[in-house]
């Protein structure tokens, strides 16, 4: 997050080019205090926040990769489910069947999801427009149906995670926790420094108009892949923390749609194509959780409504809405250009490359 | 014998897939919108038979006209006030909207009706059978079903290709702007589409409804059923959504003799893999709405 990224002097105009602002360093040292704190929080916090601090930070890292997918990738995926539920298995496959040490597994899990995610992705983008997303959820469903219908795992009543029980109770909660933390700040962390990349610029470049990015040198099918695996890798991680913090695994329930629903649920209220977006998304469906998650149905309805009305009132979530009006971006992605000319009439700052959601 | 029989009552459930898929592809080759709520209103149409035989009394074959006026109406209703926003939006959008849509849909049913299974009876037919030979017999039901598909589908082609409404829905399917220009009301004509894709799947869903049980989560799985036909017969085409339909039958019915009957649903999910890595435009592509420029 440099202040300038360079300048260019034309005749008697200058123009500074910029990507963060001084602002942006401030709520940088004020997000890194933050994060010190919150790495603290199982030492003086009770047991059960811990708990409900793990579930925030898991959820808010599966909406960042769901977001690097659609709001970045423009590939729209049902069936993130899948990888979520196998880095569960993968989980359960290194440490309890290989022995690997269990806050080791949680990496290979995640190395593992980008391993399928590899062939799926080959597959599914041979699917035109919203087909692809359907072709996701077949794949999720063949991944559930493998482990379900295997008794080596435990078929469709699941497993325990053996190498997690023997832990203690604190001292399990704690390091998913601190795993947790870290799938979080990794998310944000691959999110921001991909779209940053040349392939960030490509990434939005395809978003944007697919056939004008490829004409331009773009390779279409790479780049998508690249975002598919991260996300791959990303949700299998998220699965494998998952599995430790919940010590049971079902099928019926790491493999369950619902995933998808909360992924979209936070990116649309939040506001896609934006880092922050899913950051608000995931508060407010955190706090919707805690409160009325006890109301069942209705609970999943109200998440249905959102994802209805949001989109169809081209409302670009709450992030979208302020970003629209005040231009600021906590995670700034764009860069700005400040024309500082002696140029006639030319003074104020203009702020360029558009976004579309 | 056993394989024969299997293999014959794989190609009559085929026939109920190709009625789901029809209305998928139907959604998708007009409005260029991926229903992600189409499993559910696969679902709707077995409710509304479960609510229509217990308040008159109907026969469940019965309520199927009743059901799709319903249902064309909400098609109708549902497009013109909310899905017509989409139209020229980011394909995502559809798919979001459609998936929310899905939630209510399926959310709503389980707080009407519970998680458990319905059924609905239709009385001596469900038992009636021709037999062919011992070991061999056809199901009076299952061949009516499929032989309504049979009709259902050619009635479509037909209706596409010799009505007028049939000719402004290829209009807006190719080009729905310069259909615009020749004066096609498009959002009347996207409107009627999904009436009649709904209107469609009321026969196929009802008819499922009495020849299986269901719940207010199967919606996905039909689905993916539905999907899994169209893109194995190829989009856009009504005969290849119909073949489309019956190899995915015959993949479960076989695969489960072959496997056991817990892979028969993965059976139809690996010949749709197979036939998406080989042959990714389908066995037969190209017809009437399959020119989807749709990325």
């Amino acid at each position: 997050m440099r202040a300038a990224a360079g300048s260019v002097s034309t005749g008697e105009t200058r123009i500074v080019v910029s990507v963060a602002s001084r602002k942006n360093l401030f709520i940088l040292g004020g997000g890194l205090v933050i994060l010190v704190a919150l790495a603290f929080f199982p030492v003086f916090g009770s047991l059960a926040w811990t708990r409900r601090l793990v579930d925030f930070f898991l959820f808010l890292a599966l909406a960042q990769f769901w977001n690097l997918l659609l709001g970045y990738g423009g590939i729209i995926s049902v069936g993130q489910q899948g990888y979520i539920g196998m880095g569960c298995y993968a989980l359960w496959f290194f440490a309890d069947v290989l022995h690997v040490p269990l806050f080791l597994a949680v990496i290979l899990a995640g190395l593992s999801g980008a391993i399928i995610a590899v062939p799926s992705a080959a597959l599914v983008f041979k699917l035109r427009g919203g087909y692809l997303a359907i072709g996701t959820m077949v794949l999720a469903e063949m991944y559930r149906m493998i482990v379900s219908n295997i008794e080596a795992t435990g078929g469709g009543s699941g497993v325990t995670i053996q190498a997690a029980t023997e832990f203690g109770n604190e001292s399990r909660v704690s390091g998913t926790y601190w795993w947790a933390l870290a799938a979080a700040v990794i998310a944000i962390a691959a999110v921001y420094y991909t779209m940053r990349s040349r392939t960030g610029l490509a990434l939005k470049a395809v978003r944007d108009d697919d056939l004008a990015a490829e004409s331009s040198g773009v390779n279409l099918w790479r780049t998508r892949m690249y975002t598919f695996v991260i996300a791959g890798a990303g949700c299998a991680l998220v699965g494998g923390i998952l599995a430790i913090s919940l010590l049971r695994i079902q099928p019926a329930s790491v493999f369950a749609i619902n995933w998808s629903a909360y992924m979209v649920f936070i990116s649309v209220i939040g506001g896609l194509g934006t880092i922050e977006g899913p950051i608000i998304g995931a508060v407010i469906f955190f706090v919707l959780r805690e409160t009325t998650s006890g109301y069942g149905g209705w609970y999943f309805i109200a998440l249905g409504v959102v994802a209805v009305i949001v989109p169809v009132w081209n409302l670009g979530g709450i992030y979208g809405f302020v970003a629209k009006r005040t231009k600021f971006f906590v995670f700034p992605l764009r860069r700005k250009v400040k024309i500082l000319g002696d140029g006639p009439g030319q003074a104020e700052p203009a702020t360029q490359e558009e976004v579309s959601a | 014998m056993e394989w024969v029989n299997s293999a014959v009552q794989g190609i009559l459930l085929g026939g109920l897939y190709a009625l789901f898929a029809t209305g998928l592809a139907i959604v998708f080759g007009i409005m260029r919108l991926t229903n992600l709520a189409h499993g559910d209103f696969t679902i709707l149409p077995a409710y509304l038979a479960l609510v229509l035989v217990g308040a008159i009394g109907l026969n469940p074959f019965y309520s199927i006209p009743i059901s799709m006026a319903i249902m064309f109406m909400v098609g109708y209703l549902l497009q013109r006030s909310l899905l017509n926003r989409l139209v020229g939006s980011k394909i995502a959008i559809g798919v979001i909207v459609t998936f929310g849509l899905s939630m209510v849909i399926q959310n709503g049913l389980l707080l009407g009706y519970g998680p458990n299974s319905q059924g609905l009876d239709a009385g001596k037919i469900e038992n009636m059978s021709i037999r062919i030979s011992e070991n061999l017999s056809i199901g009076w039901l299952p061949l009516i079903i499929f032989l309504t598909a049979v009709v259902v589908i050619s009635g479509l082609q037909l209706f596409l290709v010799h009505t007028r409404m049939g000719g402004a829905f290829r209009a807006v399917s190719d080009d729905h702007q310069a259909a615009r220009l020749m004066g096609i009301n498009t959002k009347h004509i996207y409107a009627v589409a999904m009436g009649v894709a709904l209107g469609i799947i009321v026969i196929g869903g009802t008819m499922m409804g009495i020849r299986t049980t269901f719940d207010p989560l199967l919606g996905n799985q039909r689905l993916i059923f539905a999907f899994e036909a169209v893109i194995i017969g190829g989009m856009g085409s009504g005969w290849g959504t119909l073949i489309g339909g019956v190899i995915l039958g015959l993949a479960q019915t076989v695969g489960a003799q072959i496997l056991g009957p817990a892979w028969s649903i993965f059976a139809g999910h690996a010949i749709f893999v197979i036939i998406l890595a080989v042959r990714p435009q389908g066995l037969l592509a190209r017809t009437v709405l399959a020119k989807g420029v749709a990325s």
